[in-house]
């Protein structure tokens, strides 16, 4: 056993996170952590790779009690980790994070005042970007890579003192099904390497083509253990949930109305050519298309958070000048962004505060003076309609786990009640459960008369969720297909998605 | 759902130094507890207090924003407003003058941090060398004094007993007070500092909430240099010298983050308190002015530290 965990427990004020928790991994193996949003995932990882220390508890290293000081302590003893959240400077090359704090020097002694040695670093970070299948060079600035990228660099961070166990907390969430699949080579060729990796998903098929092992926690709890053979989909999420979860909402249906919003010739830079499309009122409009498409490009201009360069936007049959997000809000229009941590949350700042910041104006008295009254109901309301895990909407949503603070971003737009609704990516890091009441959601807002856009790139959600599919191709609309009975299929997303146009693209009811 | 929610009142550590600080100087030299010292107590309380207040707002505004102008702009709006009623210019008609001129001077200062993008710290050093010089040049260096009598009693006049300067300062406290706490324009200044790129997502009109910031500034940098003339009965270029700093340094003490994004005005009020009451002490216990300026400086880092390590300590 490479690392054994007994009983380990973890308080934050409010919340029991890890509650007397086994965890054990084996050599050369790839086991899964699995478990709804809050059920403790992230701080059992933080635990024991030396980030948080555990109220109680035990962590043996190949049979040797340790007690880590800091993740430091964990790395040298061949435990890595990659965060839910990356953490690289985005100032500094790729060389230059993957050996950062480690840097190699000149002369036999490191000190702060020795010489870097940035000729074999960089040789160095070429292996390991070479080893993972890593195609840009170790002189590249972090900031001009895409996440998938950036996630290499960690991993080749992870590996540069030859680890025994790297911890992945949610590496695939913003992957594409592409880049997922290249990350699993990369799993599989580093586990012949004798590493073993303990990887943690929301996307259970990722989860049983991948492990030899599944560990299931429920509300801190470890609730369950499936050996490779038993590892099943259902099964798993029977364990995580306590009951079977319907995928995508059936006989919910809509009738699409009167256009409410249509873009005309919308241009941006290089990144948005020419976009035309409508949407109707009590319609889900998905947007599907690669990553760098321009789909939240697009969805930016309509908002107001960037400014187009040609083009024109009618709402409600006017046309309308959109140059703030102010603009779009007043008209009525949310956009539930992509990025929570840039875009949509103030981190400092409670759970309240954060859900009711657009609707303030509404929710004050005379439009100007707070009424914590009136906030606290609307916050408490959401909080449980997305049955956000918090101990109260008092909570700083710092706090919260990764899926829950993502929920809370949805609560805001929610709460805003607007009559057309951008959700960009609305499910990624969301657990099964809250994701088939997202769709849910979704859905119902449209039968009661909304207008939705939904950028996902997730293929199911697109297809099972979408009235009609807008299919984008390096900033160009190729197709528009209708989507009523649910007919169109992958293939034929992927086939415009690709860049193929569709010809004749008519406005198709 | 359970009522959990966090409590504690923030201000307390600095509140315990004030009153230590204080009773420590009652004993050591009981004059401290005269009316008269405890009146000229109170009106530096509220010439530091103020300009704390204002100093709040911007901080809290965010994206590193601080204003290095108010004590120059104390100078020279108190030669200014002097200026005006030597030529006979009526008093309260100098006054709103002078207000309005000062809040033009912190919307000056808004508009090159949001629309220009020039840091905070330039714009308003550039104002505070600026501000320095014209005081300077209006006065040519002497002091405008005979200044009329309704007007010194703006800075010397009691009312019950307590300084009118002290009544500026309850009701700027109370008044900005509420517009943090308690309305919209203080929740979006807090998001604005907390997260600026989320805050306009939401529909914050960032902009305005930080021009607005250094208005308040601004406003409240005038209204000392009034205070401050009718105290000393004259104009006087000189006047103000470090004053942004110990407003800068009260803000700090009473628990609002250089950082932005959250902050406290009764915090401020009490930090301005401990610095005046530093300098009221030094003064009874006969300690050598050479020394104020060390003792001041060294209480500073003192206290800031403490209450991070505080802080700190309550969050683990
Ligand atoms: N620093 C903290 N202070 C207070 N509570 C915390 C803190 N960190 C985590 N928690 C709480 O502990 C619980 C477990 O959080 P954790 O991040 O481990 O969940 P997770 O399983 O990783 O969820 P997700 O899938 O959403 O990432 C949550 O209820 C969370 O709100
Ligand atoms: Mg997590």
């Amino acid at each position: 056993m490479l690392l054994e965990a007994k009983k380990i427990t973890k308080r934050f004020p409010g919340v029991l996170a890890v509650d007397n928790v086994d965890f054990e991994v084996y050599e050369n193996e790839i086991v899964s952590l699995v478990g709804e949003n809050g059920a403790g995932k992230s701080t059992l990882i933080k635990v024991l790779t030396g980030t948080l220390k555990p109220d109680s508890g035990e962590i043996y290293v190949n049979g040797e009690k340790v007690s880590y000081h800091s993740p430091l302590d964990a790395f040298k003893r061949g435990i890595s980790v990659i965060h839910q959240e990356l953490n690289l400077c985005e100032n500094l090359t790729v060389s230059e994070n993957i050996f950062l704090a480690h840097e190699l020097v000149r002369g036999k002694k490191k000190a702060l005042y020795s010489l870097v040695d940035e000729k074999t670093m960089r040789r160095k970070a070429q292996e390991l970007l070479d080893m993972i299948g890593a195609r840009f060079s170790p002189n590249t600035y972090v900031s001009d890579l895409t996440t998938a990228q950036r996630q290499m660099v960690e991993i080749c961070k992870a590996l540069v003192k030859e680890p025994k166990v790297i911890f992945m907390d949610e590496p695939t969430s913003s992957l594409t099904v592409e880049e997922t699949r290249r990350l699993f080579e990369i799993i599989k060729r580093l586990k012949e390497r004798g590493i073993s990796i303990v990887f943690v998903s929301h996307k259970l098929e990722e989860v049983k083509e991948i492990s030899d092992r599944v560990v299931v926690m429920r509300d801190g709890k470890r609730v369950g253990e499936l050996r490779k053979e038993e590892i099943d989909v259902d099964t798993i999420i029977r364990l995580m949930v306590g009951r079977d979860v319907e995928y995508f909402p059936h006989g919910i249906e809509t009738t699409p109305g009167e256009v409410v919003l249509e873009v005309k010739n919308l241009s941006w830079k290089n990144r948005v050519k020419n976009v035309s499309f409508q949407l109707r009122k009590g319609e889900v409009l998905g947007f599907a298309g690669l990553v760098g498409a321009g789909r939240t490009e697009t969805m930016l201009l309509v908002f107001g958070v960037n400014q187009k360069d040609s083009g024109e936007i009618y709402v409600r049959g006017k046309k309308v000048e959109i140059n703030t997000p102010m603009d779009a809000i007043r008209l009525g229009i949310g956009l539930i962004p992509e990025d929570r941590k840039l875009q949509g949350l103030v981190l400092k700042m409670t759970v309240k505060d954060n859900v009711v910041l657009p609707s303030l104006k509404r929710l004050s008295k005379k439009g100007f003076i707070l009424n914590e009254g009136e906030e606290e109901k609307v916050s408490e309301e959401y909080v449980r309609k997305l049955s956000i895990k918090t101990p109260s909407v008092y909570q700083i949503v710092e706090n919260l786990s990764g899926g829950n603070q993502q929920k809370v971003v949805l609560a805001k737009w929610l709460a805003l009640n607007a009559d057309i609704l951008i959700f960009d990516e609305p499910t990624r890091g969301i657990d099964v459960a809250t994701k088939a009441e997202i769709h849910r959601m979704i859905r119902e807002l449209a039968a009661q008369g909304k207008s939705i856009i939904m950028i996902s790139s997730e293929l199911p959600e697109i297809l099972n969720l979408s009235d009609r599919i807008v299919v984008m191709w390096e900033g160009e609309i190729t197709a528009v297909l209708d989507n009523r009975e649910r007919k169109v299929t992958q293939e034929e997303i992927m086939y415009y998605a690709s860049g193929q146009r569709k010809q004749n693209r008519g406005d198709i009811r | 759902m359970k009522k959990w929610k966090p409590k504690g009142f923030r201000e307390l550590g600095p509140l315990l130094a004030f009153v230590i600080l204080a009773v420590f100087t009652a004993i050591l030299n009981p004059r401290f507890l005269t009316l008269f010292n405890l009146q000229s107590l109170g009106r530096q309380i509220a010439i530091f207090g103020l300009l704390a207040i204002g100093e709040t707002f911007v901080i809290i505004s965010g994206g590193g924003a601080i204003d290095l102008s108010p004590g120059s702009m104390v100078a020279l709006t108190g030669v200014m407003v002097a200026w005006l009623l030597k030529q006979g210019v009526d008093v309260w008609l100098s006054v709103l003058l002078i207000l309005a001129f000062s809040l033009g001077v912190g919307a000056w200062h808004g508009f090159f941090v949001t629309k220009l993008k020039v840091p905070a710290f330039i714009i308003t050093l550039g104002t505070m060398t600026i501000a320095r010089g014209f005081a300077a040049v209006i006065t040519k260096g002497w002091p405008i004094i005979g200044l009329p009598n309704t007007f010194l009693r703006i800075g010397q006049a009691d009312f019950l007993k307590i300084p009118i300067p002290v009544w500026i300062l309850l009701v700027t406290t109370l008044i900005s007070d509420f517009f943090l706490r308690k309305t919209v324009y203080g929740k979006h200044l807090r998001a604005s500092g907390g997260n600026e790129i989320a805050a306009r997502f939401s529909g914050v009109n960032v902009d305005r909430v930080r021009i607005i910031a250094f208005m308040v500034s601004g406003l409240l940098a005038g209204l000392v240099g009034i205070i401050v003339a009718a105290r000393l009965s004259q104009g006087q270029p000189g006047v103000g010298g470090m004053y942004e700093l110990y407003a800068i340094a009260s803000t700090v003490i009473g628990g609002t983050s250089l950082g932005g994004g959250e902050g406290s005005i009764i915090g401020a009020i009490i930090g301005a308190g401990i610095i005046s009451l530093l300098w009221n002490a030094l003064v009874l216990l006969n300690v050598s002015t050479y020394w104020h300026n060390v003792v001041i400086g060294v209480v500073i880092v003192v206290a800031v530290t403490l209450d991070i390590l505080r802080k700190r300590l309550a969050s683990k």
